[in-house]
C-alpha cells in the first residue's frame, strides 16, 4: 500500500562502523564523565496559543567560539502546516527535518490527506531512536491539522514530550525563565508573538551561543506566517573609516592570459517584454 | 531535554558502579576570554581592550574592563584567566612601589616589561594564565608596545592584539598598521585620531565573529599629557 513505502525502515542508511568504537571509548570513561552531546549555541522557543502555534529562534551559528553564520535559518519547513525549530549539531537538525519533510509530502500526495503533527513526531521519534542519538537533533515541532493545535519536543535519544511552551538550546534557561513567567493558556496572537520575540532575546542577551536577528514563525489554521527576521539586531556595525582597497593594491607575481577561440554557430534574438 | 542515561527513577540519578581509582580532575584554571590591543604611535600609545567577562557560553559581567594603569606613562592589558590577571597586576603594582621606594624614581616601560617576563618566568611550571600586553611612553617620549607570553617571553613591537580574538586583529592591523601584502599604497605615519579610529573599528569586526568580545569598548591614550580613558558600546549579544 501506499503507507508502506512512506513508513518502512531504509536498508544500508547510516555507517555503523564507529558505535563499537564509540563503546570502546565509553567503557574506559566509566565511572567518570562521559563526553557529553555537543549543544551547539542556539535558543528556540515554541508556544502555543489560541489560534495556532508560535515558534521562534535567533539567527547565530557558532563553530565553537567563532560565529560562523549570522543569518542562519533555524526554523524548518516540513509541510505547509508545520514548522519544526532545531537545535544541536546543525547538519543533523537540517537532514532530519528535510527527510522528514520529503515523506510526508509523499505521505500527502499519496493519501490526499494533509499530514497530521502527530504522524510526524512519530517518524522522528523512530529514527532519532533508531539512531541512538548519534544525530544531534534537539527538536521543537509546532504545527496545526485538524485535531488542534500541537507543540512537541524531540530529543536526540528519541524522547517526545507534548507541551504547551518550551525551549531549546544553550539559551534555553534564560529563555524558559520569561516563558514561565509569562505564559499563560489560550493567549492572543500579538501576545503570543511578544512573549516568544522576549524569551529569544533573554536567550540572546545571556547566552554567548545565540545572538543576532530573531526569526518567528506564526502557523495557524488560516496558514503561516514566517517573519525573518521578526526583530533585527540592534547592534548595527558601524566602522567609521573606509577599508577598500584600490586595484592594483594586491601584488600580481605572474600573468598568463590563454585565448578563447570561439566561433558563432548560431544566433537567435528573443525580445523580451518589458512594458 | 535530559538524556536519559543520567537518570535511574523519577527525580534518581543512577548509580554508578565502577572498578578501581577514579580520578576526578580539578582544573586550577578557567578561561574567562576578553581582547586586548596595543599600539604604539610616535609619541602616543593606546592600550585598548573589551570590559566582557566571561565563562563557558555565561556571562559574568559586562563591565570588567583588561586595561590597567601602572603608572602615569604605562599601561597593562591582561587577557585569559581573571583570577592570575588580578594576582599578577597586585604583585605588579607592590613591585613599582618597591622600586619607587628603593631608587627614588618611577619605573620606565622598558624596566617594567624587564620585571614582568622575570616574574612570569618565575612560575614557569605553574604558569600564570594570562596573556599581557604593556603599551606605553618609553624614555624617549616614543610610543612602546611589549607584548608577552605566559611564561614571559617578550619583545617590543608596534602594534600587537592578544587575547581570544587576537587570531582575527592581528592580520588586520598587520594590513593596516604594517602596510603588509599591499603595493602601491603610501606609507603615512599613522596619526593619533586615525589610531583610535582604526582600533574602535577593528573591535567592532572583532564582537561580530568572537562570542567572548563584547559589551564595551575601554581605549586608553597614552601622551606625555597623561592617561585618557574613553568608553564605547560593542555588541551586547
Amino acid at each position: 500500500m501506499a503507507l508502506s513505502t512512506v513508513l518502512e525502515t531504509p536498508g544500508a542508511g547510516f555507517n555503523f562502523e564507529n558505535a563499537t568504537r564509540n563503546a570502546a571509548l565509553e567503557a574506559l570513561f566509566e565511572g567518570g564523565q562521559t563526553p557529553k552531546p555537543l549543544k551547539t549555541g542556539t535558543t528556540i522557543a515554541g508556544v502555543v496559543f489560541k489560534d495556532g502555534v508560535v515558534l521562534g529562534a535567533d539567527t547565530r551559528a557558532t563553530s565553537s567560539e567563532v560565529v560562523a553564520d549570522k543569518m542562519c535559518e533555524k526554523i524548518h519547513f516540513i509541510s505547509p502546516n508545520m514548522y519544526c525549530c532545531g537545535a544541536g549539531t546543525a547538519a543533523d537538525t537540517e537532514k532530519t527535518t528535510e527527510l522528514l519533510s520529503s515523506n510526508l509530502s509523499i505521505f500527502s500526495l499519496n493519501s490526499g490527506r494533509n499530514p497530521r503533527v502527530v504522524m510526524a513526531v512519530n517518524i522522528l521519534q523512530d529514527m532519532l531512536y533508531r539512531y541512538h542519538g548519534q544525530i544531534g537533533a534537539n527538536l521543537l515541532l509546532g504545527g496545526v491539522d485538524c485535531t488542534g493545535n500541537h507543540l512537541y519536543t524531540v530529543g536526540p535519544y528519541g524522547d517526545v514530550d507534548k507541551v504547551p511552551y518550551l525551549a531549546m538550546g544553550s539559551g534555553d534557561l534564560a529563555a524558559l525563565g520569561i516563558l514561565e513567567d509569562g505564559f499563560k493558556h489560550n493567549l492572543e496572537l500579538e501576545e503570543a508573538k511578544e512573549l516568544v520575540r522576549s524569551s529569544i532575546h533573554a536567550g540572546i542577551m545571556s547566552d554567548l551561543g545565540s545572538g543576532n536577528n530573531i526569526d518567528v514563525c506564526v502557523i495557524t489554521k488560516q496558514g503561516v506566517d514566517y517573519i525573518r527576521p521578526y526583530q533585527e539586531s540592534e547592534y548595527k556595525d558601524d566602522r567609521k573609516m573606509n577599508y577598500k582597497y584600490r586595484p592594483g593594491t594586491t601584488k600580481v607575481l605572474t600573468e598568463k592570459v590563454v585565448p578563447l577561440k570561439l566561433e558563432v554557430v548560431q544566433e537567435t534574438v528573443q525580445k523580451m517584454e518589458t512594458a | 531535554m535530559l538524556s536519559a542515561q543520567g537518570f535511574g527513577g523519577p527525580g534518581k540519578m543512577k548509580e554508578y558502579h565502577y572498578a578501581g581509582a577514579v580520578e576526578n580532575r580539578f582544573s586550577p584554571y578557567a578561561f574567562n576570554g576578553g581582547t586586548v590591543l596595543a599600539v604604539a604611535g610616535e609619541d602616543f600609545a593606546i592600550v585598548a581592550s573589551d570590559t566582557r567577562l566571561s565563562e563557558g557560553y555565561s556571562i559574568h559581567s559586562r563591565d570588567s574592563p583588561k586595561c590597567y594603569k601602572l603608572t602615569d606613562t604605562t599601561v597593562i592589558g591582561c587577557s585569559g584567566f581573571h583570577g592570575d590577571c588580578l594576582t599578577l597586576t597586585k604583585i605588579i603594582d607592590a613591585r613599582l612601589k618597591m622600586y619607587k621606594h628603593s631608587n627614588n624614581k618611577t619605573m620606565t616601560s622598558g624596566a617594567i616589561a624587564a620585571m614582568l617576563s622575570t616574574i612570569l618566568y618565575s612560575r614557569r611550571f605553574f604558569p600564570y594564565y594570562v596573556y599581557n600586553i604593556i603599551g606605553g611612553l618609553d624614555e624617549e617620549g616614543k610610543g612602546a608596545v611589549y607584548s608577552f607570553d605566559p611564561v614571559g617571553s617578550y619583545q617590543r613591537d608596534t602594534y600587537k592584539a592578544g587575547g581570544s580574538a587576537s587570531a582575527m586583529l592581528q592580520p588586520l592591523l598587520d594590513n593596516q598598521i604594517g602596510f603588509k601584502n599591499m603595493e602601491g599604497v603610501q606609507h603615512l605615519p599613522l596619526t593619533q585620531e586615525k589610531a583610535v579610529q582604526l582600533v574602535k573599528d577593528v573591535f567592532i569586526s572583532a564582537a561580530e565573529r568572537d562570542v567572548y568580545t563584547g559589551d564595551a569598548l575601554r581605549v586608553c591614550v597614552i601622551t606625555k599629557d597623561g592617561i585618557n580613558e574613553q568608553t564605547i558600546p560593542l555588541r551586547k549579544d
